[in-house]
């Protein structure tokens, strides 16, 4: 607690003691308990990792490249974010409202993404050829003596992660699911901008903290994406950790 | 607010009657309705205490069933917990807090009526599952996987989800308002270290608020989607293990506990340096073990857990945190003693029951750093030496500080005195009645009475001092019965209080009693630690608080009235219930219908709230 | 905008803000650095050392966000501090209870 900066009061000219906004100051102080929210959905996923009774597990599931270009999209949706705020300020009406609708369809798109790759993991299908059953992954393996003796026999079966499969389907689903929950209130959010700044005086320069705010909200949710995508695909395909 | 295309209520510029309730935004009538709303719910709880305690009254009695007395257990702790002691707390943050830095309000008016339309709608999900199907069973903190759909089918753990669920959002918007009033709405002159201890402690509170939630949200969250949607978070089949709900659960709940008690504290710190004419003793000493105790709260938590195995090195890691604990609560007691000590004492209503406060608060301190080491725990962990600790510490110490605090700041809420003599004949039997009821518990834990056990068989040697319990609630009770008797007496024909009736040294004494609507006519200036006390000995013209006339007051823009904050709530209150009501329309077998209701009601109230100006622009102010 | 926190708070809160061009060289380096993670992730080699370096790496991402975007680094400290109060708390809890599970020994 910055006793310290606080200790000196205010001017009288102010309207608040330390000069800052009151949303401003709710909003960080939001994002910081909303740490502790992730905070703990990310501790249930990692105390669990490892612990599944049974398949399919991270590495049969996850497809780095795919999420790596998800990746890519929030993080420049988090770039035309900032440009529009930008914008905005500089009095750029048009370049706010382009840059904040590109947002909008980034999100919409890392959205997509992820309803995508949940519909993947849902339908997965154990899949490999009897010959080469070197490179088979744990679960994989587990089908293994289902192959009897034909050369050449090619393996598929269905087996999806749904959030009632194993412990890792359950933390994994919840966890991002509920990443993508904040995305989605930080479209709406910011479509609703979008379409109040279409009326005449609903968004100007003057009001580039009511933007201010639900970019600070939307940069939050990609940091927390920041995290997710290290700690749960890169380091949940990594084998031995 | 026309443009959503139907016909809704005008804003209410100058509502009265019920119409004003429902639409206040003023910080005092929402901490008015915190305060009673609350206190009827205490005394829920003190029925449900009471039930349990005359089952209890003697070996082998059936006035309750095996699954009512669990039902009993889970709602009494759960009550006075959630709907009592925090939304008490509550009630003296809202009325308080802007009174003692200075403000005309707090930051957030309108979500401030949000958290406690929000908070009464999470009080009557829980206690509404009485009347339909059951209460939950599984005691307060809910150790899965007791909780678990399997080993409870019935509907009221769901309530009890859902219902903190809900409080959880009220209490977060509350604490969220509550720091950024205090941060950015003191006066000029008012620096932290200048700040009432209450509203010091309350700041501290709210962070925990802030930070413990969020963790008991995941938890509730976790449990919910396994009873709802079958995953596997505490399903021990799947290879889930349960000790993770206990470690979530007290991450959060040992913050609770300080929760509970620093807003306690705080008020105790008000009362003790104005019936003792002395300045606190060591203010910044207080004001830092206040702070130290928020922190080290984070870092004792698996004491809670000593009994299940997490191993030597943990259990003495966190045996050690918590007897360090300890140091700080010392280091208050005894600015507390110091500040009485010389001091021209004068043994007021309010004084009883603060320094009642501290005796009590020591002993369930002691009985606390006895259970601190592990291998003592041992031997107490689910025994009635904990129930003791526990009513020691939130009865003995929060229950009688929010008793002091009502009797000490009655005065400014109304204009009115409670009565003294009745105050002091209320004072007397709750505290005998308390400790005939809850000190005999420490002797029944120690000859190994388990807690949650709905009734004992003869010749354990348990019925002689349970009955002396009973007997200890009956008194106990009855001077709760004398408050609400001297409450009601008082609001009938009540002596008139000054605006400054007891030499008080903080800013909310410095205006009429009860404060005008819109506090202060002329925000202060401080210069010091209890400014007006100061301000009082330094210029006698100045010693009566001042009313503004007619026309100060029409200069004083305040925000109006809004009910969008209510329909907010209401939205919240039906989607809670929606989550667990659905309905199979033709295939789509479990279609939260409701849900869909409650959680577009409350996107309304959202979206109309943030296009709602402050002011109507065509209101008269 | 003078208020309390000047002195240990050079920038001044409106004016400080960054020009277009330090937002694109965020993004870039953002960009880079993910390609970086994506990239040594398939470098088998490394073995355990690849922990450390990811961590490094998204702690980096993280910050850039946090300091350039969230323009934490031009505002009042005591956002800051609010939001490294969560953060922080967060971390720790996460580390203590993945110390309880036994995830490292
Ligand atoms: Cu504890």
């Amino acid at each position: 607690m910055a006793q310290a900066e606080l200790a000196h009061g205010g001017h009288e000219e102010h309207q608040t003691t330390t000069g800052l906004s009151h949303k401003k100051l709710l909003m960080w102080a939001f994002l910081g308990s909303d740490c502790m929210f992730f905070g703990s959905l990310i501790a249930t996923y990692l105390v669990y990792k490892n612990r599944s009774l049974g398949g399919p597990l991270p590495e049969d599931v996850f497809d780095i490249l795919t999420t790596s270009t998800s990746t890519f999209v929030l993080l420049m949706s988090s770039m035309s974010m900032v440009l529009a705020y930008s914008a905005l300020t500089r009095g750029n009406m048009n370049g706010f409202r382009i840059w904040l609708l590109s947002t909008c369809i980034m999100g919409a798109t890392f959205l997509g993404f992820q309803v995508f790759e949940f519909n993947e993991f849902v339908n997965h299908e154990v899949h490999f050829e009897c010959s080469h059953l070197e490179d088979l992954t744990k679960f994989e393996r587990t089908f293994a003596d289902r192959c009897d003796g034909t050369v050449d026999e090619v393996f598929i079966e269905h087996a999806g992660l749904t959030p009632r499969t194993n412990l890792f389907g359950t933390t994994f689903f919840v966890l991002t699911g509920f990443h993508g929950g904040h995305v989605t209130l930080g479209v709406i959010w910011l479509l609703a901008m979008f379409f109040y700044s279409l009326r005449k005086g609903g968004i100007t320069p003057a009001k580039h903290e009511e933007v201010d705010l639900a970019a600070l909200y939307w940069h939050f949710v990609d940091i927390v994406w920041i995290i997710i995508f290290t700690v749960i695909y890169l380091f949940g395909v990594f084998p031995g950790f | 607010m026309t443009t959503l295309g139907i016909p809704i209520p005008k804003r209410p510029i100058h509502p009265t009657g019920v119409w004003d309730w429902l639409t206040t935004i003023d910080h005092k009538k929402i901490g008015v309705l915190y305060g009673v709303t609350a206190f009827f719910l205490f005394l829920t709880g003190g029925v449900e205490a009471l039930w349990m305690r005359v089952q209890l009254m003697g070996p082998e009695a059936d006035f309750v069933t095996p699954e009512v007395y669990n039902q009993l257990f889970t709602m009494h702790a759960t009550t006075m917990i959630f709907l009592g002691v925090m939304p008490m707390g509550a009630a003296f943050f809202n009325f308080l807090i802007p009174l003692q830095i200075g403000a005309r309000d707090v930051a957030f008016p309108r979500l401030n009526a949000f958290s406690y339309w929000t908070f009464l709608a999470g009080a009557l999900i829980l206690k509404f599952s009485w009347f339909m199907g059951g209460a939950p069973n599984a005691g307060w903190f809910g150790y899965a996987p007791i909780t678990g759909i399997e080993y409870n089918p019935g509907n009221g753990i769901d309530f009890w989800i859902l219902s903190l669920q809900v409080l959880g959002i009220a209490s977060l918007a509350a604490a969220l308002n509550f720091i950024v009033t205090i941060i950015n709405m003191r006066a000029p002159g008012m620096s932290l270290m200048r700040m009432p201890l209450f509203t010091w402690m309350s700041f501290v509170t709210a962070f925990l608020l802030i930070l413990a939630f969020p963790v008991i949200t995941v938890a509730l969250i976790e449990l919910m989607f396994d009873r709802f949607y079958g995953t596997n978070f505490f399903v021990t089949s799947a290879g889930a293990n349960p000790l993770l709900w206990q470690h979530l659960f007290w991450v959060f709940g040992h913050p609770e506990v300080y929760i509970l008690i620093l807003p306690a504290m705080g008020i105790v710190s008000e009362i003790l340096p104005t019936f003792s004419k002395k300045p606190l003793f060591g203010y910044p000493v207080i004001v830092l073990s206040g702070v130290v105790i928020g922190f080290m709260g984070w870092m004792v938590w698996a004491h809670h857990m000593f009994t299940v195995g997490l191993g030597p090195v943990a259990n003495s890691v966190f045996a050690v945190t918590t007897m360090a604990i300890a140091i700080p609560t010392g280091v208050k007691i005894f600015s507390w003693i110091g500040t009485m000590w010389g001091g021209s004492i004068s043994f007021k209503t309010p004084m009883m029951f603060a320094i009642g406060f501290i005796a009590l608060f020591i002993i369930g301190g002691l009985s606390g750093v006895m259970h601190s080491s592990a291998a003592s725990d041992a031997q107490q962990q689910d025994t009635y030496f904990i129930v003791a600790h526990i009513h020691y510490v939130l009865f003995g110490g929060a229950i009688f500080a929010i008793f002091g605090g009502i009797y000490y700041w009655f005065p400014k809420m109304t204009g009115k005195f409670l009565g003294e003599k009745l105050g002091q004949l209320n004072f007397w039997l709750m505290f005998i009645g308390m400790n005939v009821t809850f000190f005999p518990m420490h002797f029944l834990g120690l000859d190994g009475m388990p807690r949650r056990v709905y009734t004992y068989s003869e010749g354990m040697g348990w019925d002689y001092w349970n009955l002396v319990a009973t007997v200890g609630s009956v008194v106990l009770a009855l001077g709760v019965l004398v408050f609400l008797h001297n409450f009601f007496k008082t609001l009938i024909s009540g002596e008139e209080a000054p605006g400054d009736p007891w030499d008080g040294r903080t800013l909310e004494w410095s205006i009429p009693s009860p404060p005008p609507h819109y506090n202060f006519v002329q925000i202060p200036t401080v210069s010091d630690i209890d400014d007006w006390w100061h301000r009082k000995r330094e210029d006698d013209s100045s010693l009566a608080p001042v009313a503004g006339s007619s026309e100060d007051e029409h200069d004083i823009h305040l925000p109006d009235p809004s009910y969008w904050p209510l329909v907010t709530a209401v939205g919240l209150f039906i989607g809670a219930y929606g989550l667990l009501y659905t309905l199979n329309i033709g295939t789509f077998t479990g279609f939260p219908l409701f849900a869909i209701v409650g959680g577009s009601i409350t996107l309304v109230g959202i979206t109309a709230w943030s296009l709602e100006p402050v002011n109507e622009p065509d209101s008269d102010h | 905008m003078a208020n309390a926190n000047e002195t240990s708070n050079h920038t001044n809160v409106d004016t400080g803000h960054p020009t277009k061009a330090t937002y694109f060289a965020v993004a870039m380096l953002l960009v880079v650095l993910t390609a970086i993670e994506v990239g040594i992730f398939y470098i088998e080699s490394l073995g355990h050392g690849i922990i450390p370096i990811l961590a490094i790496l998204s702690g980096a991402k993280f910050a850039l966000v946090v300091m350039f975007y969230m323009h934490l680094r031009y505002d009042a400290k005591l956002l800051t501090w609010l939001f490294l109060a969560g953060f922080f708390l967060a971390i720790t809890v996460v580390f203590a209870l993945l110390g309880l599970f036994h995830f490292f020994i």
